[in-house]
């Protein structure tokens, strides 16, 4: 396990994302929308991913983070003269405020980051399904709050008039400090005490580990990197719902970490970018896609069911995720120092 | 009062069939169930297509069953089955997939306005003309009905029968168990068929309350019965069914008791009183104190 094997680990998925970018910036306009939508759910699962993969415990709470950064940082850059029509019930300092976009995507992370440290505080003391749930009932209480409270979003109705400004580039910077990151975070002695508390809990403790401390640490950095992920998905999108940010997108970014390989940031990027293309894909085949010459043509509403079915048989096939949890790492063939030396 | 009681009450077994109908196949495979509502939305499909085609009441009700089971063992053959040993939250996304799965092929089918299913129309009648009982419905004695006999027969197979002696085995010590010559798929179908019985009863329940049947379906309570499972203790199945009804209760008093402005909040309240329950007693409310984590080693 060496330097250059490590560096490997962080190189390699540095350079899926310029991959992606680079055809993303080969590609139409009209399609350039899914390779944005890909890079932002490497940010998102890159964030779930600090928090799951790390400790080994489950959490379906990120994305109320998510949610948060997402509304905070839409919130915060419709224009206020804007702002006051379309949201009338906003508390006054909400409705007068208005920040830039890279200070807007600076405050989801801080927001994000605050949010989780709150909740982690009681909450990291729980493992297992008690800590699933207990992190479920956090989204549900913040998506309920979401969906419902008028003076700090749109309630039922839609955010709009947000400024697109996530484009190409922008998602691809999200990307990549995302995952530079979770890779310093993974190698630090944070993130090794923590994998030791996910291979062994008890034997962690009994060497002067604090599980829960750890826990807390990287909940925090999760909840950064989501509310950043948020930040970045609402202002690809214009306009956002709480709707948007529930059950689906839960689902869809747990999906994208349990393929691609829940134990290494490898899997999490490979994940994302293959569930990702693989449902914009799918939802573009509805209208008739071609395909080396042939037209696949797909019934409306179809691409969710080939989507699950798919996922179940790589599942299937492959529990432990495409990567198997590992990181890339340089070929059996590459010269190497002998093992054990000094 | 006694409304809200009733009321409670009926909400309550309801979520206690569900709860074990989760909890069975919990017990067996170790495995959280998210698709069990789609189990029910499409036995609710079911009895809305075959009422609107005209069919008599009794065959409505056995082509739910029908569907309900054979869609469970489907799921079991191919999807529980291949991830037996797979970590759980493998097997957990997994059940998210088909959940979503079809959710998507009702969506597909029947749209997303739904269809109305018309069955046993007369139970919704209330039981009394006027008077005290006015707004009891018989739905609601059926309910509380089918959850004591759920839970009474569960118990005495559970505790009388030698296929309930295999399946509390399998539940205890799943490996130690095969060992033992516990029929391991025996067990296990059993369970799935059993929590597939369940699930069909709990759709014609659901139906009769509310007939318009659409492809969310279902989705809000089993995600309430979840939790409620794991804050009871999911590694017994009695406490596991009484966690499925007390979240029933406590979600049935707080939409009928919080101030009208705050209703909506319903979810947040039951959701906040889930976190504080778990903090006290992460093994489950009803756990006693010797209970060992749910996880396997």
């Amino acid at each position: 396990m060496n330097l250059a094997n490590r560096l490997v680990g962080l190189v390699v998925p540095l350079l899926l994302v310029l991959a992606v970018t680079g055809l993303g910036s080969l590609a139409s306009s009209s399609n350039e929308i899914y390779f944005l939508t890909a890079l932002v759910d490497v940010v998102i699962v890159v964030g779930l991913y600090v928090f799951v993969g790390n400790s080994g415990v489950l959490s379906f709470g990120q994305m109320s983070f998510v949610a948060v950064g997402a509304f905070a940082a839409g919130l915060l850059t419709i224009p206020p003269g804007v702002k006051r029509n379309i949201l009338p019930d906003l508390f006054p300092f909400l409705e007068r405020h208005s920040t830039g976009n890279l200070v807007s995507l600076l405050l989801a992370a801080a927001l994000g980051a605050v949010f989780a440290l709150l909740v982690g505080l009681p909450l990291m003391r729980l493992s297992g399904l008690a800590a699933g749930i207990a992190t479920f009932a956090v989204l549900g209480i913040t998506h309920n709050v979401l969906l419902y409270y008028e003076k700090i979003g749109p309630g039922p109705g839609t955010m709009t008039s947000i400024p697109e400004t996530t484009g190409l580039v922008q998602a691809m910077w999200g990307a990549l400090v995302a995952i530079l990151v979770a890779w310093l975070y993974q190698l630090s002695r944070q993130g090794r005490l923590l994998r030791a508390t996910r291979e062994d809990a008890a034997v962690a403790q009994a060497v002067g580990v604090s599980v829960h401390r750890q826990r807390l640490w990287a909940f925090g950095l999760s909840g950064a990197i989501c509310g950043f992920g948020g930040g970045l998905l609402v202002h690809q999108l214009g306009t956002i719902t709480a709707e948007q940010l529930y059950l689906e997108l839960t689902f869809l970014t747990l999906a994208m970490l349990v393929v691609g390989g829940t134990n290494s940031l490898l899997g999490a990027v490979v994940g994302a970018l293959l569930v990702s293309g693989l449902d914009s894909f799918l939802v573009n085949a509805e209208t008739g896609v071609h395909v080396l010459g042939l037209t696949v043509d797909v019934p409306t509403g179809a691409s969710t069911v080939v989507l699950g079915a798919l996922m179940a048989l790589i599942l299937v096939l492959r529990p432990s995720g495409i990567t198997g949890g590992r990181e890339a790492r340089l070929p059996r063939w590459w010269p190497r120092r002998a093992e054990g030396a000094p | 009062m006694l409304q809200t009681a009733l009321n409670a009450l009926a909400l309550g077994s309801v979520y206690a069939l569900m709860a074990v109908g989760i909890g069975l196949v919990f017990g067996v495979l170790r495995l959280v169930n998210f698709a069990y509502g789609q189990l029910i939305m499409a036995g609710a499909f079911s009895l809305a297509v075959t009422s609107e085609q005209g069919w008599p009441d009794w065959a409505s009700l056995l082509t739910c069953f029908a569907v309900v089971i054979a869609l469970s063992l489907l799921m079991e053959v191919a999807v529980f089955r291949p991830l037996r040993n797979a970590p759980p939250a493998t097997m957990l996304v997994a059940t998210f997939a088909i959940a979503f799965l079809l959710q998507a092929v009702a969506l597909m089918k029947f749209g997303s306005l739904g269809k109305v299913a018309t069955i046993f129309p007369g139970l919704f009648d209330p039981v009394a003309d006027s008077g005290r009982f006015a707004t009891v419905r018989w739905v609601t004695i059926v309910a509380i009905t089918c959850g004591v006999v759920a839970v009474v027969g569960l118990t005495v197979m559970l505790e009388r029968t030698s296929v309930g002696l295999h399946m509390r085995a399998a539940a205890a010590d799943f490996r130690t168990a095969r060992l033992l010559g516990v029929n391991a798929n025996r067990v296990i179908t059993l369970a799935v068929v059993l929590s597939g019985v369940l699930a069909a009863a709990v759709s014609v329940i659901l139906v009769i309350q509310t007939p318009l049947v659409v492809p969310s379906f279902a989705l809000r309570d089993t995600i309430i019965v979840l939790v409620g499972v794991v804050v009871g203790g999911l590694d017994r199945l009695w406490t596991a069914t009484l966690g499925g009804f007390s979240i029933g209760v406590a979600t049935s008093i707080f939409t009928d008791k919080l101030p009208t402005d705050a209703t909506v909040y319903v979810d947040s309240f039951v959701f906040l009183a889930v976190i504080a329950v778990l903090l006290l007693r992460p093994n489950g409310l009803f756990a006693p104190a010797s209970a060992r984590p749910v996880e396997r080693a």
